[in-house]
């Protein structure tokens, strides 16, 4: 028999890259929570270059200016400008940088220890795992945003404790994912044999398990950046989180608030950006739910 | 159902225990001198620096300082706000009232609409009102509520002048705290308008705070309403000839409730900490407020006991509501 015939490409199985795409790419509101980050990402990356003024530069001769198609408007200060003659714009670009900092840091710091415990939790059920686990109920029984202000109060406001407060609340829910998943797969066949293959713990754990475990914390992780800009948000706008004149978008909302009367610019733009990131990331999350765990896709 | 209880009581104690470990450590692991933090000024005359640490029981080792703490507990003992000087449980049974009955009027707002337009969006499943739900409820759980609020005074108190933009009651009024609701004293009271009045100050804090439990719990309706209409004892009903409205509301909504009511008790939890945001936003003044102004005038007695009480508080929520839970579904009860 000969087998010189060329493979029908379309009977060929995805590569998982392609194939997640195309599960990814049906959910039309996770393609534009992406094409919005992606445009973060890029503010953020380039913020500098981007921004046609300094965050911090004032130009005391246009103050509380309007956006620029009003009456009164400059072309000059596309978003107007605050209460000390910043142009609302840069700020706001800069302020990407942030969020997405606060994000992206506050998450590895939670992830990390919150994995190495969810699986020495799941891995030593009779001694370790309950105790973790009832640390874990703890830190839960309080609201997360409560906790973060009590994780403030102690060692003060600023951009690094916040990130802190922000990594500690979102911890338990890695554990507790971390070790459910674990438990889940430790009875199935590979695990046991690569236990009589000799595997030794850290192997088992992190190469034989954890790679099996990963769906439902990426999905997690997507989740708690979106909640982290969020508290971070509220801590700034608290007088609790980065301090001004730092343009991280909840600290400018707190000092926005004497304006509101008259220059509803400043109030409406700093949350605006805070409410489309946090969507498009939530939007993201849905779409790379639906895609990475399809066990999940009905639930809510 | 008593071991179900027994069960989840036992549970609570480690966690009790484990939140009074963390407000202990809150006072302890300020940086800097705590005695020097508290009075608010450096190098404190070195004999006034020993006496406080003495009277705060600061210079005993940390066991011992636990154990003091619990026992103090034990005692009901909370400690006095270092600003105003009254026991820090009195200005808590003092503000809880009006931080409860905002809480209140924002699940009233939030259960109400939210299983309204679940239940419509899952019977009209696919239509524009269905994706017009999902659409707004997926912008109100993103909802920065800080901002929210901000967007809702700008609107009604600032350009329509519709609400005021802060308080519970206006300042004409003077009415005496028989129950700490404002809405029932003010009907107890023999003012006029002041029922209105504090109504009027209490729509906007109540829909901001209501906002997101509103996206969560329309949300969790739609579905739990189209797992259930699916159900073959709702097709037993139709084909028994039941009216459609009673088909929906009586066989399914009911059994639909179970997951939402859920959901609506884990809420509890999220609105004590909107209520922090909110009362900030509106000059409420609940706990929210009370702790945030503490934590800024380094009023670290009531950071500590008052962090411990909301603690317990939820707590306490999420007991009743595992119980109710467990009373409402056998399925709970008998899980190991």
């Amino acid at each position: 028999m000969t087998t010189s015939t060329p493979l029908d490409q379309a009977l060929l199985y995805p590569s998982p890259l392609k194939e997640f795409w195309s599960a990814f790419s049906q959910n039309k509101g996770a393609v534009a929570g992406l094409g919005f980050m992606i445009l973060m990402v890029f503010c953020a990356l380039f913020a500098p270059w981007i921004a046609p003024y300094s965050p911090s530069e004032q130009f005391r001769d246009a103050l509380l200016t309007p956006p620029a198609w009003l009456e009164g408007g400059q072309w000059q200060f596309l978003l107007g400008t605050d209460e000390v003659g910043r142009d609302l714009l840069s700020r706001l670009i800069h302020g990407a940088r942030l969020s997405l900092l606060i994000g992206l840091a506050s998450v590895l710091l939670s992830l990390i220890p919150g994995i190495l415990l969810g699986l020495l939790a799941g891995f030593f059920p009779h001694l370790l795992g309950p105790s973790i686990m009832r640390l874990m109920d703890v830190m839960l029984a309080l609201p997360s945003l409560l906790l973060a202000v009590a994780i403030v109060a102690i060692l003060g406001p600023g951009l690094i404790n916040t990130i802190f407060a922000i990594a500690i609340v979102s911890l338990p829910s890695y554990v507790r994912l971390t070790r459910a998943a674990v438990m889940g797969e430790l009875n199935r066949d590979y695990v046991t044999a690569a236990r009589l293959a000799g595997a030794s713990l850290p192997r088992l754990m992190f190469i034989t398990v954890l790679p099996n475990c990963m769906a439902p914390l990426i999905v997690q992780a997507t989740l708690s950046f979106s909640s982290a800009i969020l508290d971070a948000a509220a801590l700034g706008f608290l007088g609790l989180g980065v301090q001004p004149p730092i343009p991280e978008w909840g600290t400018m909302l707190a000092s926005a608030r004497d304006y509101i009367e008259r220059a509803w610019w400043v109030v409406t733009l700093p949350g605006l950006a805070i409410l489309l990131s946090v969507l498009a990331i939530n939007l993201m999350g849905d779409g790379l739910r639906d895609a990475l765990d399809p066990k999940l896709k009905n639930a809510t | 159902m008593l071991s179900f209880i027994a069960r989840r009581l036992g549970l609570l104690i480690p966690t009790f225990f484990g939140i009074t470990l963390l407000t202990f450590a809150l006072i302890r692991m300020i940086p800097g001198d705590p005695v020097e933090v508290m009075m608010g000024e450096r190098r404190v005359d070195p004999q006034m620096h020993a006496e406080a640490m003495e009277r705060l029981g600061l210079n005993k080792p940390l066991y011992a300082q636990y154990i003091d703490y619990i026992s103090q507990l034990a005692r009901g003992d909370l400690g006095e706000s270092l600003r105003t000087r009254t026991p820090v449980w009195d200005e808590f049974t003092t503000l809880f009232p009006a931080t409860l009955e905002l809480t209140l009027a924002a699940l009233l707002f939030a259960g109400s609409l939210g299983l309204i337009a679940g239940v419509i969006a899952a019977l009209k499943r696919g239509s524009l009102f269905d994706h017009g739900v999902m659409g707004i409820s997926l912008a109100g759980y993103s909802m920065p509520i800080f901002w929210w609020g901000l967007l809702l005074i700008m609107c009604f108190s600032v350009w329509l002048g519709w609400t005021p933009v802060s308080g519970r009651i206006d300042l004409l009024y003077d009415i005496p705290p028989v129950t700490g609701f404002m809405l029932i004293d003010t009907l107890l009271s023999d003012e006029q308008g002041a029922f209105a009045d504090a109504l009027h100050h209490l729509i906007l804090p109540a829909i901001v705070l209501g906002t997101i439990p509103l996206a969560v719990i329309a949300r969790m309706t739609r579905s739990a309403m189209l797992e259930v209409l699916r159900e073959d004892y709702i097709r037993t009903a139709r084909a028994k000839g039941l009216s459609p409205a009673r088909v929906v509301f009586v066989h399914g909504l009911r059994n639909a409730l179970i997951p939402v009511l859920t959901v609506f008790g884990l809420q509890i939890g999220a609105l004590l900490a909107g209520a922090v945001l909110t009362e900030t936003i509106f000059s409420w003044p609940g706990i929210g407020k009370w702790l945030i102004e503490s934590i800024g005038a380094r009023d670290y007695p009531v950071v500590q006991n008052g962090i411990l009480l909301i603690a317990c508080l939820v707590i306490l929520v999420n007991f009743v509501v595992d119980i109710l839970y467990g009373l409402a579904n056998p399925r709970i009860r008998h899980q190991k």
